[in-house]
């Protein structure tokens, strides 16, 4: 299963979290320190798994920004790596290019479109139009 | 108060939202941390309002602080009130902010229950799902048990939507409160036949992950999910299904079957799915697979460029390889050179998988080559963890089963050896303990050894040169002792004395430095003698001189251990000293001091020692003083001359009962008791001694390899030797088959395999004999040991956790005597209830067996079965019938046959000591029993040879016409035969501790003679 999902930058900031088993607050920040310095030492041309004490850590680099998912070892790599562009691809509809400060502004709604994607720690959904769904539902009541 | 909401919407106008706090984060680089402890107070402050608009753009705010690691656990009741906001964008930031701080020990937890079931019965669908989702992250016990059934309820609820989160929480709910699990099971399964594909998947992955805890009770939905398998078209469902079907087919063997057509298309049509699914146990898709996965991995490799994608799947291949290497190695095998190609590779985690899956592929063959090929990595390897990882599957590699794939001892010590070179490796801790193993258990090596050890201890300096290298300095410990206990091979004892007495060995550890002293006087010892040979006494005598001089540095030593050696054996010195100026000759007496060799221990010894006979471990060796003794028992009795009702022995006023609720009691405590060493579970008692010395068959030594290597050696030259080697003795056996077969002519035409050499063919460079372990005396023979080194894997180990000793397998011949051909024949006996026939895992108790072959007309073939017997001390028949189809006529014939076994079936023809067997025969422990038989016309070492054949017993001793003889049941009951014979009256006089196993024995043996 997949135990964490971060985000963070090149310079190491968190840039959004999403812990699907609880960590304690205190080693969080020293959890997700020793994965980015883990992701960010690795070259362009290596391949996006890294093994990480017990768990496994899976990658990818868009621009600045690192997608950083931790998984158990019965979860299954490829489809994780491939959960993770699917996931960026929502962004990018959603915020039509999404960057890096699209997410820092709007992390609720970034959080509303990784939990109709992720549940439990599980993959749940990786239909676009039905991820976006509730979001769009959402905007469109603040709206009016 | 209308003035109040005015008055809030202007105050908001001027509060930060998310926005303005994360834009002021950034302009506050410097000064960071103040700039968020002053949002915090202004956070606090605003939650203090009644505006409920403030608070939640205060709790948004403080979500994202939690994600900066900030502790916001006390705004819990603040998020409660947010949460419980009728407005739907309030209420999801509630929720949100609740999902990211809340965990199972939030207290304020409990004051939601209402809330969250308002939310989850709300008409909008949207407020519904987000309490789903919410939930999800911060479900109790307490919760899902009193939110199961509303939960349940919108399973069945028409938008798919929540259908679909309810389906996906229901699987956190089974965690939390498993009794939910049995009502809502029947509503689960519909949703795997959901109309819409999101609420499909959905059940798919909660039964995919409880399938996977215990996968028994989800055999039934196979079906359901083999349709779901081929028509589904999203691959993260797929890839659940497989998983799913991994966790059933071990339970459903004729599943894998099925498996193999749709899932070879899928793994044609998309690659990546493979990687998921484990261990399914059809060979011959896998096969396919793997040559796919094999292409795959060479076809990224031959790329010019390598980018990420084609690393990523190069990644997958291998661990895909390393799930294989588990049940098919040998296929696995074949891809070697690809695997070893990896290890070039520039990312670490390619390597790393790599480098596992060697550990399953080495053979005799081809061991010197991959650790060749490893040794150069380690050179080049930058980073220590690397090097390090590197070098422990190095020697994981080398000792695994009992060093079962090394031919060339001295190889295996030089690569030590050049390990001891490798720069701040962690390791030296473990080399060491590889050198001591090798050179105590293989003992052809020990002269190379110990030559080798000497160099080492001479360049000790390179080792110890600076602080970083300290890891390795252990080695110096294993090779200390080497060159102490086998001092006898060195070349040049004086010059090794000299080296391990050198002022700089003061800056080693302690427990190194201990060592160092203890074999410095093992060398003294072996020196003295060699000197004393000669005629020359002053050598000696400056031997002694040098030993007085140098001690005196390590009875300084702060080191407990290498003052008290040292001060120890200076007095000793001093000593011999004295003697040696009175010309006395001392050398043969220091000598002794050190004698006898020191065996390796196995490490099952101690559970090994029998109890002695007349130990009771359960009798109390002083009676406790039991309650009514004090009563009885003054204090001035103490002074007082002793009564002599005292001194009558106090257990005889215990009754049977009360000893009996004591041993009771006693068991239970040394059950409870972690370090108590429970006596073995066999409540047999042996006798038969392991074999002493003079028993191990100790090989005759050939060395084909020169053993003096100048200076350090190079593993190199060894894999140059080895090979040269190979060839000769292939070109000597390719000579001698020719001879033989020349020979052999009018035998039937044999076939030799002249091509690749094959695991068989490769001997050994020098017999080695490993040592056999040393055990206790009588031992009890091991049969719960290592059931069989040479297996790489586990995987073949013999499924089931039977008894030992309760096994037998049957062979059976099959032959087809008619003309026609039969096929699909099964093997059924009726099972008793001592002996049944062991079917594979899944099916029924009375299912046959399929006999794994045809037969075609005039054809005999041999077909096995195992059998699991409880008591073996009777002889049984079991029923059984065969059922097969001729062919031509394609009818089901029948044939009832009866299987016999004998109680001589299990006993197994064990050799037995002469000595083992008198102290058997002593024991008492024994039931006696005899039968003569009349009229046996055969010359007395037939007799002994037909009783050997037929009832697997082998000789003791033979005196004349009288013979011991011995044999071991499958359960360890010994049975020991006397037998004599005097005209034509044999007797037979026997011993067993099971006097029905014995007399059945016996009765058997009659009968055998009676029929000729």
């Amino acid at each position: 299963m997949i135990t964490f999902v971060l985000m963070v930058n090149r310079q190491g900031q968190t840039r959004l979290s999403r812990y699907y088993q609880p960590v304690e607050l205190s080693r969080r920040a020293a959890l997700e320190a020793d994965v980015v310095r883990c992701c960010l030492s690795r070259k362009k041309d290596q391949c996006s798994f890294v093994e990480y004490k017990d768990f496994k850590l899976i990658y990818r680099q868009y621009a600045a920004l690192y997608i950083v998912v931790g998984v158990t070892d019965s979860e299954n790599e490829l489809s994780v790596y491939e959960l993770v562009h699917n996931f960026v691809e929502v962004l990018d509809k959603y915020f039509s290019r999404v960057s890096e400060l699209d997410i820092m502004f709007n992390l609720d709604r970034v959080h509303i479109l990784l939990d109709e994607m992720i549940q439990n720690g599980h993959i749940v959904e990786t239909n676009k139009s039905r991820v976006l769904a509730p979001l769009t539902a959402l905007d469109k009541m603040a709206d009016s | 108060m209308a003035l109040k909401i005015v008055k809030g919407s202007i105050d908001r106008m001027f509060d930060k939202n998310l926005q303005d706090l994360v834009r002021g984060i950034r302009n506050h680089k410097e000064d960071e941390a103040k700039y968020i402890s002053t949002c915090i107070d202004e956070i606090k402050q605003e939650l203090k309002q009644d505006n409920i608009a403030v608070k939640a753009n205060a709790v948004c705010k403080l979500t994202y602080l939690q994600m900066l690691g900030y502790d916001v656990s006390w705004a819990a009741f603040n998020i409660v009130e947010v949460m419980s906001s009728s407005k739907f964008t309030y209420k999801r930031i509630g929720y949100l902010a609740a999902s990211q701080c809340f965990h199972e020990s939030t207290d304020v937890i409990m004051l939601t229950t209402n809330q969250i079931r308002k939310d989850l019965s709300s008409p909008n669908q949207y407020d519904t799902g987000v309490a789903l989702t919410g939930l999800s992250c911060f479900v109790t016990p307490d919760l899902a048990r009193d939110l199961a059934n509303d939960i349940m309820t919108l399973m069945s609820h028409t938008k798919p939507y929540i259908r679909k989160k309810a389906v996906l929480i229901m699987y956190k709910v089974f965690l939390k409160y498993p009794e939910s699990l049995r009502p809502a099971f029947p509503r689960l399964k519909e949703k795997l036949e959901d109309p819409d594909p999101g609420v499909q998947s959905a059940a798919v992955n909660v039964i995919c992950e409880l399938a996977r805890r215990n996968p028994k009770n989800y055999l039934s939905l196979a079906p359901l999910f083999f349709k779901l398998m081929t028509s589904s078209t999203n691959n993260w469902v797929l890839i659940k299904i497989i998983k799913l079907f991994g966790a059933l087919t071990p339970l459903e063997p004729r599943l894998g079957k099925k498996l193999i057509e749709p899932l070879t298309n899928l793994i044609h049509r998309k690659i990546h799915i493979f990687s998921s699914h484990k261990m399914l146990c059809s060979q011959s898709h896998l096969i396919v697979s793997l040559s796919r996965i094999a292409v795959l991995i060479s076809l990224s490799s031959g790329m010019p460029n390598h980018s990420a994608s084609i690393q990523v799947m190069k990644y997958l291949g291998l661990l895909a390889m390393s799930k294989i290497l588990k049940t098919h190695p040998k296929s696995v095998q074949s891809h070697k050179d690809l695997i070893l190609q990896c290890l070039d590779d520039k990312d670490e985690s390619i390597r790393l998988r790599a480098l596992d899956l060697l550990y399953g592929m080495v053979s005799k063959k081809n061991l010197m080559e991959i650790v060749k090929k490893l040794m150069l990595h380690v050179d080049k390897a930058e980073g220590t963890t690397y090097r390090d990882e590197l070098l422990t599957k190095i020697i994981d590699i080398c000792s695994q089963s009992n060093y079962q794939y090394i031919t060339n001892f001295e190889w295996y010590i030089s690569i030590l050896v050049e390990l001891t070179r490798l720069e701040g490796t962690r390791h030296g801790h473990l080399i060491a303990s590889q050198m001591l193993d090798v050179a105590i258990r293989v003992r052809a090596i020990r002269v190379f050894a110990v030559a080798q050890m000497a160099t080492l201890l001479d360049n000790a300096h390179l080792l110890t040169g600076n602080m970083q290298r300290m890891g390795i300095c252990e080695v110096l410990y294993a090779a200390a002792w080497i060159c102490g206990e086998f001092s006898e091979h060195l070349e040049n004892p004086m010059q090794t004395l000299e080296a391990m007495l050198r002022p700089k060995v003061a800056t080693l550890p302690g427990h190194i430095q201990a060592v160092y002293v203890q074999n410095a006087a093992k060398l003294f010892a072996t020196v003295l003698k060699n000197q004393e040979g000669n005629t020359d006494s002053t050598a000696a005598q400056e031997t002694s001189q040098l030993m007085i001089d140098r001690l005196p540095l390590f009875v300084q030593s702060a080191n407990l251990e290498v003052q008290e050696r040292a001060s120890c054996i200076l007095q000793l010195v001093k000593y011999i000293q004295k003697l040696q100026q009175k010309d006395v000759e001392v050398a043969e007496e220091v000598c002794a001091l050190f004698a006898g060799e020191l065996n390796p221990v196995a490490p099952k010894a101690q559970k090994k020692v029998p109890v002695p006979e007349g130990l009771d471990l359960d009798a109390w060796i002083n009676e406790p003083p039991s309650e009514s003794e004090s009563e009885d028992e003054q204090p001035k009795a103490i002074f007082a001359k002793e009564e002599p009702k005292h001194s009558r022995p106090r257990h005889t006023e215990v009754d049977e009962k009360e000893l009996a609720r004591r041993r009771e009691a006693r068991k239970q405590e040394q059950a409870n008791n972690p370090f108590y060493i429970k006596a073995s579970p066999s409540s047999q008692k042996a006798y038969q001694e392991a074999p002493g010395v003079e028993h191990i068959p100790v090989v005759q030594i050939d060395l084909s390899v020169p053993l003096k290597v100048p200076g350090l050696p190079m593993s190199d030259q060894y894999v140059k030797l080895e090979e040269e080697r190979r060839q000769k003795e292939r070109a000597d056996k390719k000579k001698k088959e020719k001879k033989k077969r020349k020979e052999k002519r009018s035998g039937r035409g044999r076939k030799h395999d002249s091509g690749p050499e094959s695991e068989e063919d490769i001997t050994p460079a020098h017999m080695v004999d490993i040592v056999t372990e040393e055990m206790p005396e009588n031992a009890l023979p091991s049969d719960d040991d290592d059931k069989d080194p040479n297996d790489p894997h586990k995987v073949y180990d013999i499924q089931g956790n039977l008894q030992d000793g309760s096994q037998v397998v049957v062979s059976v011949i099959f032959e087809n005597k008619c003309d026609s051909f039969l096929k699909s024949m099964e093997f059924n006996v009726l099972d008793s209830l001592n002996s049944k026939l062991q079917r594979p895992e899944g099916s029924g108790p009375h299912d046959g067996l399929t006999v794994p072959f045809q037969l075609p007309p005039g054809v005999s073939n041999e077909a096995r079965f195992v059998f699991t017997v409880q008591s073996i001390v009777m002889p049984q028949k079991l029923k059984g019938t065969l059922t097969f189809i001729v062919k031509d006529s394609s009818t089901h014939e029948k044939l009832d046959f009866k299987l016999h076994f004998t109680c001589t079936s299990y006993l197994i023809t064990t050799p037995c000591y002469s000595d083992a067997f008198a102290k058997l025969l002593e024991s008492g422990d024994l039931k006696c029993s005899s039968v003569r038989l009349e009229g046996v016309i055969m010359p007395f070492h037939h007799l002994l040879a037909r009783i050997c054949f037929h009832h697997h017993f082998s000789v003791v001793e033979r005196i004349d016409s009288c013979a011991s003889m011995y044999s071991r049941s499958i359960q360890g009951h010994h049975v020991c035969l006397l037998v004599k014979t005097s005209g034509q009256t044999v007797s037979i006089d026997a011993k067993c501790d099971e006097p029905t196993l014995l007399g059945n024995v016996l009765d058997e043996i009659k009968q055998t003679f009676s029929q000729c």
